[in-house]
Parts: C-alpha cells; structure tokens; sequence
C-alpha cells in the first residue's frame, strides 16, 4: 500500500485555439521496483504506478504505461494541442488498485 | 525569460569549449526569479563583520551549472517542493499527548510563520541560549505537543524546516549577531578558521580564500547556508545544514561534529551571518 501519494499538475490557465501547450505532471510515490529486499532478506513488494492517462473532454491525449525501473516521483512532461476550452482529466492507475485522478481546466483566450 | 536565452547561449558556447574540457559555469550575468515573480538578491555587498576577507556575497546558486540553476526557477521543477507538501501535511496532523498540531497554535503557516526564517539562529531568552530552527521545532513538539521530538536531520524534521523557511523566501537573511548572540558567534568564527583534519583545511581554505576555483571536479562556492534546507541531486533529498557542514569536515579528513551539536549550532549562526543580505532561497536546488 503505497503511502504519501499525491499528484500535482500543472496546465496553463489559457491557450489560443490550436496551440500546443505544454503540460507537466508530478505524482510523489515511492515506486518500489520489487528487486530490493530488507534488512531481513526478504523481497519487498513491488509497489508503483503502472499507467499514466490524460484525455481531452473525453479525447485521450497520452496513454502510458510505466515500468519499474522508473525512479521515485515519476514526472511527465508532454505537449498536447488545445483544440477547444474544456478539462483535462489525468489519472494514475497504481499496483494496489487506487486511481488518483486531478482535473485542470483550460480557456481559450 | 531573460535567463532561457542565457542558458541556450551558453549551451552554444559550452558545446564550442568542449575542446578545450572546461567546465559548464554558469552565466554570470543570470538573476534568480522566481516563478517569474519573486526576484532573488543573489550577489550583494558583504556584510560589515566581513570587510576584511571579501567585498561582494554571492548566493550558492550562482556557482551552479545552468540546468541546475533552472530547477529553482519554478516550483513546479524544484524537487525540493513534493517534501514541502509532505510537511504542510504534518503541519496540520495531531500528535502527542496535548492533542495538538502545529496548526493549533500557530494557524496558517503563511502567515505565522512569515520572516522567522531569516532570522534563525537566534538568541533564545528564556533557555539562554542560541537556537536553531530545528531546535525551536523540537522544543514546540516536546513541551507544547507533548510529541516525540524527531531526529536532528531526519526526513521528517528537514521538511517540517523547508516549509517553514519557504515563508521566508525572498526576505533578507538577518541574523543577529550582537548582544546575547555574540559569544556564541565568536566561537562560530574560530570554528571557521580553524583547520581540521589530515588534509589541514578549514572553511575559509575553501570558501573564503578559493571561492569560484575548482577543486577537482567541484566549483567552489562561498558556502552560503541561504538556501537551506537544499535539495541536492546527489542524494535526491533535503539537507540540512548542518549535514553539509558534516560532510565538508569529513571531506577533510576529520572526526566531524554532530548534527545539533553546540559547535555546529555556533557555526551555523555564523555562517548564516556571512549571508546576511543575501535572500533566503529555501528550498534551493544545488547538486
């Protein structure tokens, strides 16, 4: 069970029609690769986010799956174009279940 | 803006002097700003007490390649920020037998906390002696919670330290080191000159005499503690000063101090003062 998990995003408040925006992520997570072992010799658990999804009113934007060679606090960083004003939806999905999802919205202007 | 033209420059010139295998400094000229709106004093007039070893103060961050100096330009690519939030939650988490959070006597951090940064270490009257951020912490959580106090430079205590110096960001460091404070501050001095360890150094063998000099692979800075706590890419987490300070006197070969301990407290306190002027820039990034 992964604790401290919190994501952060952040998205300009305003775009023109069109323009491609760029667009930074942050999820603070421990992602425990399953290769370690404690100070007992037993393995710890592998714990990490394994997908990362962000859509567009609807729209899938990016889709990615994460692996667990990926370092602690994975942050993504991509550009998506803005067709129209509406909400961003971004969502990770991590090994026990739990989705942590945040919603930023987008003008046009 | 200004500073993204610098850094594509420079990274021109640094691809053009690969030849010659000199170290990326940074752009001189570049100012540190802050989410494009708190404007940082990273270079000033030396403080009175140093009119006899430099002129001119200068923030560790200047001494940084560009791709670090950028990491501190906005909150969202300052690692250093995801502990902050850890601690605003700690902030508000009861604990101890009191039934209490920091937030249940000092409120809203941003308010309350404002300014307390800048002026850590200081002269503690009714305990008469000279305190650290942490200590003052520590004393809250002991006598006020009822809590457990946490470790010296423990992860938890360090980021408790960073959002409470983060309210402070952009204010002058000023600490005092007059009336009480003084002997206390002395003994900080004579631990600054003084040699330690088989390689015979002390700080201002480095920081004082070769600032701006490489040693080996590293660029020499003049030691400032106003960024910290810092993050640092080395070991991916905040660090306390005086983890800084044990690492430099082990670097010299010696039996270092303790975290917390009097000698470093003292060092601290002057060390500070050798930055008074400079903004705090807590949490920076240095590597």
């Amino acid at each position: 069970m992964a604790s401290g998990v919190k994501p952060r995003v952040k998205v300009p408040k305003s775009a023109a029609a069109g323009e491609a925006v760029t667009i930074k992520t942050l999820i603070s997570h421990k992602m425990e690769s399953g290769q370690r072992k404690d100070s007992d010799g037993n393995a710890i658990p592998r714990s990490i986010i394994n997908r990362f999804t962000c859509d567009f009113n609807g729209q899938n934007v990016i889709d990615v799956t994460l692996e667990p060679a990926i370092s602690t606090n994975p942050y993504i960083q991509f550009d998506a174009t803005v067709p129209e004003a509406g909400d961003f939806a971004f969502k990770w999905f991590d090994d026990d279940g739990s989705v942590y999802e945040d919603t930023k919205t987008i003008e046009i202007g | 803006m200004k500073k993204g033209m610098a850094t594509r420059t420079l990274t021109w010139v640094a691809l053009a002097s690969v030849a010659f295998a000199a170290p990326a400094l940074a752009d001189e000229d570049a100012e540190l700003v802050v989410n494009g709106e708190i404007e940082m004093v990273t270079k000033t007039a030396a403080p009175a007490h140093l009119a006899d070893s430099v002129d001119e103060i200068l923030s560790g961050w200047r001494f940084r390649s560009d791709e670090t100096q950028v990491l501190q330009l906005d909150d969202f690519d300052n690692p250093g920020m995801v502990f902050v939030d850890q601690a605003m939650d700690r902030w508000n988490t009861v604990e101890g037998s009191e039934g209490k959070s920091c937030a249940s006597c000092h409120e809203d951090v941003e308010t309350s906390m404002k300014g307390v940064r800048a002026t850590y270490p200081k002269w503690n009257d009714p305990a008469e002696e000279v305190r650290t951020l942490v200590m003052q912490i520590n004393d809250c959580r002991e006598n006020r919670m009822g809590a457990e106090k946490l470790k010296y430079t423990s992860g938890d205590m360090v980021s408790m330290e960073a959002l409470i110096s983060l309210q402070s960001r952009g204010m002058p460091v000023d600490v005092a080191i007059d009336g009480p404070a003084q002997s206390a501050w002395e003994e900080g001095k004579e631990l600054y000159y003084t040699r330690f360890g088989q390689l015979d150094l002390s700080c201002a063998n480095c920081h004082e005499d070769n600032f701006g000099n490489m040693i080996r692979a590293d660029h020499l800075s003049q030691g400032q503690i106003n960024g910290f706590p810092v993050y640092r890419l080395k070991n991916t987490k905040l660090n306390t000063a005086h983890d800084r300070f044990k690492g430099c006197i082990r670097d010299t070969r010696a039996e270092t101090f303790n975290p917390g301990s009097k000698e470093f407290v003292a060092l601290e306190l002057y060390v500070a003062s050798r930055g008074n002027g400079l903004s705090v820039e807590a949490p920076s990034v240095r590597n």
